[in-house]
């Protein structure tokens, strides 16, 4: 009986399927990179293994017509509203969700639940003509934020981490008279600190990578973040340059860096147990 | 004396939860507090903090989704800021106009087709790379970050470089040589719609994948002995101990994906220049900005919204008996 009771040792060929599968996931990464430090773009299989030395002149290119900087900024401005919101508001809403017993709990844990079945198509308009029409918030930082203001996965997240934590831990600091802010701040949230980085990061690619709201409430080029300006360039400019793809995959790099390098950097937090929990319900 | 009786009769209520040790008769300070508690919950500071959370829920979610029935219902434009305009219930004439719109028939159907492209292919490809992830020792953060990458990406960065693939003259057409479609890929009536659904499979992968790898780790090992003590082979494991057992995800699996799949916009709105060719791509999402935004008809734009979550609904609920039944 030599293999029954150890671990299932993957096989060779296991490994060869996945990697070829990783490299074929990969690929269209490595191509962009590529892409955009080629001056001429060429298509052919030998043109994705350059020997030409790279070039930056589709950053040059891309930043004279989008203004990569300040759209930088807005789509930074965009992502940290919607993270300060969903920090402070979501934490508080987690743990009074997962610790404190008050009249509405029960309702509002269904309305988590709901709300992350409410698909955003139909809330689409509405908010539109609410928010753009409405409260007259087209082209501001605070019409872009409001949808997105509280991550609900994220309330998710921290309730069930907030309900992991040892029940004795809170009835002694009650017993110690703590205010309930109190034990939240200095009790509980050093506890779950791994989870507030897992529910930052994911609610970063949220907002870092919308497209379809901040398209639609802005209007003004220096109010778009990076995502809705590159995308104007995709579809109005680029047939009018002179490497366009090349421009473009250039600014297709500005925007996936960051939440490439954050992925990279912190990629054993987004552990499957943590979001599989989160979304599971 | 009922108030009297009301505050005795709470204050066993929660005394006997939390381990009976309180007194059933307590002073009238105790008493008032247990009409509190009876009335708002042992901790009614919990309300305010989660009121912020509530208040939101409320005007980003609950209001807009009655407006959004109710906008369907009536006669609904665009007017100048604070005019007072008449606004008419008119039944079901937007869903009537709605219907009679070819391009929003035709939008509903693409989505159809990338429904059945996409879900079955992100379920299979999914659990079957979830199930060789599981168990790897080496190389692990790599392919994760290989599987999952395209996930934390934007989808308009994506976009740029599968424009410059799979565009007439790009990479894909060169391989293929005399193969390649004509005319090319993301202006071809025909394939259009399939390529968008490769795309999204591709780019939401790492999402399934991770959910498959939190259902996974709930199988029992045993299973796994006892079906090799049988002499089932590594594939007959995976058909008849692997797949039964996340059927849970499965259900959950299929229900997300069709939701992202309903919500398609960026991909035919730059992928194939706005539901191109001739709306062959075009989404029901897209539709919606078209008749809603552009044209000014919000009203049958909110019940294209309205039919395409009902869709969804009876999707996922055929999907759910579907896979959930034994």
């Amino acid at each position: 009986m030599p293999s029954t009771s150890g671990p299932r040792r993957p096989g060779l060929l296991r490994y060869a399927v996945l990697l070829a599968g990783a490299l074929v996931f990969l690929f269209p990464f490595y191509y962009m990179l590529i892409g955009s430090l080629q001056s001429e773009p060429d298509t052919s299989v030998a043109g994705a293994f350059p020997t030409s030395s790279p070039t930056l002149d589709n950053y040059a290119d891309i930043n004279s017509r989008v203004a990569l900087l300040r759209s930088l900024v807005n789509s930074g401005i965009f992502t940290g509203g919607v993270i300060l919101g969903t920090v402070v508001f979501g934490v508080l809403a987690g743990y009074a969700l997962a610790r404190l017993h008050f009249r509405g709990r029960g309702t509002l844990f269904a309305l988590v639940l709901l709300v992350q079945v409410i698909p955003f198509q139909l809330l689409l308009i509405p908010l539109y003509v609410l928010i753009v029409r409405g409260y007259g918030l087209a082209d501001s930082y605070l019409g872009m934020i409001l949808p997105f203001a509280i991550n609900t996965v994220a309330v998710f997240i921290f309730r069930q981490f907030f309900l992991q934590l040892p029940d004795d831990l809170f009835s002694a600091a009650r017993m110690d008279g703590a205010g309930e802010l109190r034990i939240l701040w200095s009790v509980a949230l050093p506890l779950v600190r791994p989870a507030l980085l897992t529910a930052v990061l994911l609610t970063f690619i949220g907002p870092w990578n919308e497209f379809l709201w901040p398209f639609l409430v802005t209007k003004q080029a220096d109010m778009q973040p990076l995502a809705v300006s590159l995308a104007n360039y995709i579809s109005n400019v680029a047939s009018r340059a002179a490497n366009p793809y090349g421009a473009i995959l250039a600014g297709a790099c500005v925007l996936a860096a960051p939440a490439v390098a954050l992925f990279v950097a912190f990629q054993r937090h987004f552990v499957s147990t943590d979001i599989g929990s989160g979304v599971k319900g | 004396m009922s108030t009297a009786h009301a505050g005795a009769a709470a204050t066993t209520g929660p005394g006997a939860r939390t381990g009976g040790t309180s007194p059933t008769v307590g002073g009238p300070l105790r008493a008032s507090r247990s009409r509190v508690a009876a009335a708002l919950g042992r901790h009614p500071v919990g309300m305010v903090l989660a009121a912020p959370y509530a208040v939101y829920v409320a005007v980003v979610f609950a209001y807009p989704f009655g407006f959004a029935v109710w906008m369907s219902f009536h006669d609904y434009f665009f007017a100048a800021p604070g005019a007072v305009v008449e606004r008419p219930f008119v039944g079901l004439a937007n869903y009537r106009a709605m219907l009679a719109d070819e391009g929003v028939r035709r939008a509903f159907g693409n989505i159809l087709v990338f429904l059945v492209i996409n879900v079955p292919l992100t379920v299979a490809l999914a659990l079957l790379l979830a199930a060789a992830l599981n168990g790897v020792v080496h190389a692990r953060a790599f392919l994760r970050v290989a599987f999952y990458v395209p996930y934390v990406t934007a989808s308009v960065a994506v976009v740029g470089v599968w424009l410059f693939l799979f565009s007439s003259n790009g990479m894909v057409n060169t391989m293929l040589g005399p193969l390649a479609p004509e005319p090319s890929w993301l202006v071809n009536e025909a394939l259009a719609m399939p390529v968008i659904a490769l795309f999204v499979v591709w780019k939401q992968l790492g999402f399934f994948i991770l959910l498959y790898l939190a259902a996974l780790q709930n199988v029992p090992k045993e299973l796994y002995e006892s079906a090799a003590v049988d002499g089932a082979s590594r594939w007959h494991q995976f058909w008849s101990v692997t797949v039964p057992a996340v059927r849970p995800a499965t259900a959950l699996v299929v229900i997300l994906a069709t939701i992202t799949g309903a919500n398609l916009f960026t991909e035919p709105y730059l992928l194939t220049g706005g539901g191109g060719p001739s709306g062959a791509s075009a989404s029901p999402v897209l539709v919606m900005y078209q008749r809603g935004i552009q044209q000014g008809q919000p009203d049958v734009a909110a019940a294209i919204g309205v039919l395409l979550v009902i869709g969804v609904l009876l999707i996922s609920a055929v999907n759910r008996r579907l896979i959930e039944r034994d």
